[in-house]
């Protein structure tokens, strides 16, 4: 099938099996292997990339479902040398080891600050009325989709809570 | 170059205690985090090839029997497909064990697991090869399959040497003042790392160069070469970022075979990977156990007796057996000791290595253990295990060649502010929590593995690090890198390190923590046979010269490194284990100490507060210290409270062979850990001084939780893992507080 979508703010005309995944489109077919897959079952995270500026899945969504859509990989958030403040935070806080659920993590992040700033409440929110603030809690509750076997939970806390503003 | 050094006796002075470079040790930032954080780092599955094909493992649809016929017809004529393979004879049965030299068991005609891969479908796309692995149509012989552990647990037999004896235990036991004798369990547990296992390979001729997801490419290339017919020499494998491994990729599993095989048969390269459901079926597990442990006190709570027993499982042919009383056996004193393992033969996925064998769960039976024998004599967790702390190993007397435990436990406990714990369980009740302490001991045993690596200084003053070590989340390349750049001088940015890939000199590998320090002795003694070159040229003594800022400075006279050197100047050195390692008991220590809340109602446990203590030698990193073992804890409270792989007795299949029914910790089941490290230095160990950490913070992490758990709400439970089923039953009324 026929599909025209932006990645990374490029265009691309992809001729596509209809049972492609976003996930496998970007890492077979347009070589951004940045999206990792962990299960390929909507378990892990790994896959996270942003869906107009929304956090998704990517193998729980076919290609084809994507005509006309914009498209965020970790690839797009920066690059080396030109690292995105929460790709630095993470260097910097050591959020991560193997490096393999990171871009999900970090692609999740971007999404769930912004969530944050647009109030959204959590499972861990005092109300649903008030403007959520950004502690530990909120953090782990919303970053809880995305799993590390590594188990770099702590230093991911760290490095979104210094992005977003500081302790709370 | 070469340089051999074979480790005879303990290393008095380390060059890096003397070079000043301030550089290692220091919590910097990974050197390869940048590619990591930008998705640039390239894993096994994604490197494309040009003609590249896919193929999807089709795994067993019974647990023991016999294929009778697999019909290739019933798939080919699908579009995309390519070809089926069903190399009965080359296929491995199961992947090979940590460090084994050959293949493992080959030849796929009968089932000995549920999910044992017996065929790849190669096609010219992923999509069409999983869709046709998924119509392949196969027909099956059943056999009686050996499913149910519980059952067959008279069956047992002995692991050869594994049974010690010394003195008499019952006895012992008879005549206590204080006893404890009961039974431990754990589950099967999967490693899970996050990237499942992936083989991409092609043939250059004869050669077959395969990028494998693998956490040791040396011997990995043994087990590949034997496999599948071949010279060593004309096997090469790459690795340069694993996605986390944790026992799970220390041997080659079944997919690297089935895409050598496809790749050769189809004169194309063949990329396959596992499906999250596969690596949890047919690579490799953690065996449940069964633990007997007794502890046998005199009045003064001195241990007189202890014994650790342990029967775990395996698949026919194998003889792993998890071994669970590896830290008991020189942590406390007593003078009579038994240990044993037994091992039941179950027809279900082998169990082999996952982070810290024997130790993770042994540790869960003796911690617990002693927990119960502190409460029984009425003495302070700490102060129990401070007082049985052996002066040499208890059964070898041979001496420690470190350890700091009773400052971990004194320094732990301060630390955490264990003295205002209430002994009495269930004495705190905040809102519908109950809330409880716990502690335990970490200790973890510390090897030295033969490792080699090459290091090269440029005519440009930059240093080139190569050896076949992976970095699989450790912090290798970080470590390598410091330990060259404090001996050579250098900035971090000034060394290049390149690691997987069996061209370079072959080395430890990742596994039993002794990546750090093999290799990393390795790339110092390579350092140091440079820094004598250097001080030849200079025409002095080796003493006397000082590297630093890329400048060689010898008495009077310095010079910038790249103008003393017109050639690259190259040295290979190979560290070897020695007499030390006969001579010396050595091992990491520490002291976990944890705070948990249980509801009152529900019987939900939340882990609040985790604090570790640990000492392991020199610390090469800081930072990437703190994440392995912020990573062990982690474990430890996934081991303690939600990860159970559990085996059909039936039909023998794995019932949560996925990432939504198998339950890791997620982020909000982990609070802020704390973590720190005390002083130390091991002269034994290597000439770093160091001993390994990646194992250490899981030993011990999950009994404390248990000990806290019991702390809290009064309920003992040596069932693991202590899911909320198993203690509401039994939680005290909040009523009475
Ligand atoms: S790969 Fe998509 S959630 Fe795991
Ligand atoms: S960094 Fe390895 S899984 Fe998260």
């Amino acid at each position: 099938m026929h599909l025209t979508l932006t990645v990374n703010g490029t265009e691309h005309a992809l001729d596509l099996d209809p049972r492609t995944s976003l996930l496998d489109m970007l890492r077979d077919h347009l070589d951004l292997t940045g999206s990792k897959k962990g299960c390929d079952h909507g378990q892990c995270g790994a896959c996270t990339v942003l869906l107009n500026g929304r956090r998704i899945n990517s193998c729980l969504s076919l290609a084809v479902m994507h005509e006309g859509d914009e498209i965020t990989t970790i690839e797009g958030l920066g690059e080396e040398g030109k690292l995105s403040p929460l790709q630095a935070a993470f260097v910097a806080h050591d959020g991560y080891q193997c490096g393999y659920c990171t871009p999900g993590q970090i692609c999740s992040a971007t999404a769930m600050l912004g969530e944050v700033e647009a109030g959204w409440p959590s499972h861990v929110s005092d109300n649903l009325e008030d403007q959520p603030q950004l502690t530990d809690a909120e953090i782990s509750e919303r970053m809880s989709g995305n799993l590390c076997r590594c188990s770099a939970y702590p230093n991911i806390v760290d490095a979104i809570s210094e992005v977003g503003g500081g302790r709370k | 170059m070469d340089v051999n050094f074979k480790m005879d006796k303990p290393v008095e002075r380390s060059l890096l205690d003397t070079t000043n470079q301030n550089i290692i040790s220091r919590p910097l930032d990974r050197i390869e985090g940048p590619l990591k954080v930008s998705g640039r780092a390239k894993y096994s599955a994604e490197f494309k090839l040009p003609n590249m094909a896919h193929g999807v493992l089709v795994g067993a649809a019974i647990g023991k029997g016999r294929v009778k016929e697999i019909d290739v017809k019933s798939v080919e004529a699908l579009p995309g497909v390519l070809m089926v393979v069903t190399d009965t004879e080359k296929f491995l049965r199961n992947p090979a064990q940590g460090m084994d030299t050959e293949a493992p068991k080959q030849g796929v005609t009968s089932i000995d697991y549920f999910g044992q891969p017996i065929a790849l479908v190669v096609a010219e796309t992923f999509e069409a090869a999983r869709n046709a692995a998924n119509a392949l149509s196969v027909t099956y012989e059943d056999a009686e399959g050996r499913f149910d552990f519980d059952a067959r647990i008279d069956t047992a037999k002995p692991k050869k040497d594994s049974e010690k004896n010394q003195g008499d235990v019952d006895d012992a036991m008879r005549s206590a003042h204080a006893n404890v004798d009961a039974k431990w369990t754990t589950p099967s547990q999967s490693s899970a790392a996050m990237e499942p296992h992936a083989s991409l390979a092609h043939w250059e001729g004869q050669k077959l160069v395969l990028y494998g997801s693998y956490q040791m490419l040396s011997s990995n290339r043994l087990q590949l070469a034997d496999a599948m017919g071949l010279d060593p020499e004309d096997v090469r494998i790459l690795a340069h970022y694993v996605g986390g491994g944790f026992g799970a990729k220390l041997g080659i599993g079944p997919e690297s075979v089935a895409a050598a095989v496809a790749a050769k048969d189809l004169g194309r390269p063949v990329r396959v990977v596992m499906t999250r459901q596969q690596v949890f079926e047919a690579t490799v597990r953690r065996s449940n156990t069964v633990q007997h442990l007794q502890l046998a006190a005199d009045a003064e709570g001195r241990l007189t007796g202890v014994s650790h027993e342990t029967i775990t499982g395996n698949l026919e042919g194998e003889d792993f057996s998890e071994p669970a009383s590896a830290a008991t056996q020189f942590l406390y004193s007593g003078a009579n000791r038994r240990f044993g393992n037994e091992i039941v033969l179950m027809d279900q996925v082998l169990a082999g290595s996952m982070r810290a064998p024997g130790e993770a769960v042994g540790m869960l039976a003796l911690e617990g253990a002693m927990d119960e024998l502190a409460e029984l004599l009425d003495v302070d967790p700490v102060e129990l295990r401070k007082r049985n702390i052996p002066e040499r190993h208890p059964t070898s007397d041979l001496p420690f060649s470190s350890r700091s435990l009773a400052e971990c436990l004194e320094i732990g406990a301060r630390d955490f502010g264990w003295s205002k714990r209430k002994s009495a369980p269930a004495s705190t009740l905040e809102g519908e929590w109950w809330i409880g302490h716990g502690m335990a001991t970490a200790a973890r045993s510390n090897m030295l593995i033969k490792s080699s690596a090459r290091v090269t200084l440029q005519p440009d003053g930059r240093a080139l690090v190569e050896t076949d070590m992976t970095d699989i989340g450790t912090g290798t390349y970080t470590i390598l890198a410091q330990i060259a750049a404090e001996l050579l001088g250098l900035p971090i940015d000034a060394v290049d390190i390149h690691l997987g890939d069996t061209n370079f000199p072959p080395a430890s590998g990742s596994g039993g923590s002794f990546g750090a320090a093999s290799a990393g002795t390795s790339v110092y003694l390579a350092c140091e046979k440079l820094r004598q070159t250097i001080a030849e040229k200079l025409g002095g003594e080796v003493e006397d010269l000082v590297l630093s800022d890329g400048m060689a400075r010898m008495g009077n006279t310095s010079e910038p490194l790249s103008e003393l050197i017109a050639e690259p100047l190259e040295a290979t050195a190979t560290v070897e284990p020695g007499e030390t390692g006969k001579a010396f008991v050595q091992a990491g220590f520490g002291a976990h100490f944890a705070e948990v809340a249980v509801h009152a109602h529900t019987g939900e446990v939340r882990v609040r507060r985790m604090e570790g203590t640990f000492a392991a030698g020199r610390i090469l990193n800081e930072k990437t210290a703190i994440s392995q073992c912020f990573g062990g804890m982690v474990f430890g409270i996934g081991t303690a409270l939600t990860e159970d792989m559990m085996h059909d007795h039936r039909y023998g299949h794995i019932v949560n062979r996925d990432l939504a029914e198998y339950h890791l910790p997620v982020n909000a089941d982990v609070p802020q850990l704390k973590v720190k490290f005390l002083e130390e230095r091991d002269h034994a160990a290597n000439p770093l001084l160091a001993k390994g950490i990646g194992e250490l913070g899981i030993s011990g992490a999950g009994a404390a939780i248990a000990n806290a758990i019991y702390n809290a709400c009064g309920v003992r439970v040596r069932d693991y893992p202590i899911t909320l089923d198993k203690l509401i039953d039994h939680l005290p009324d909040p009523k009475g507080l």
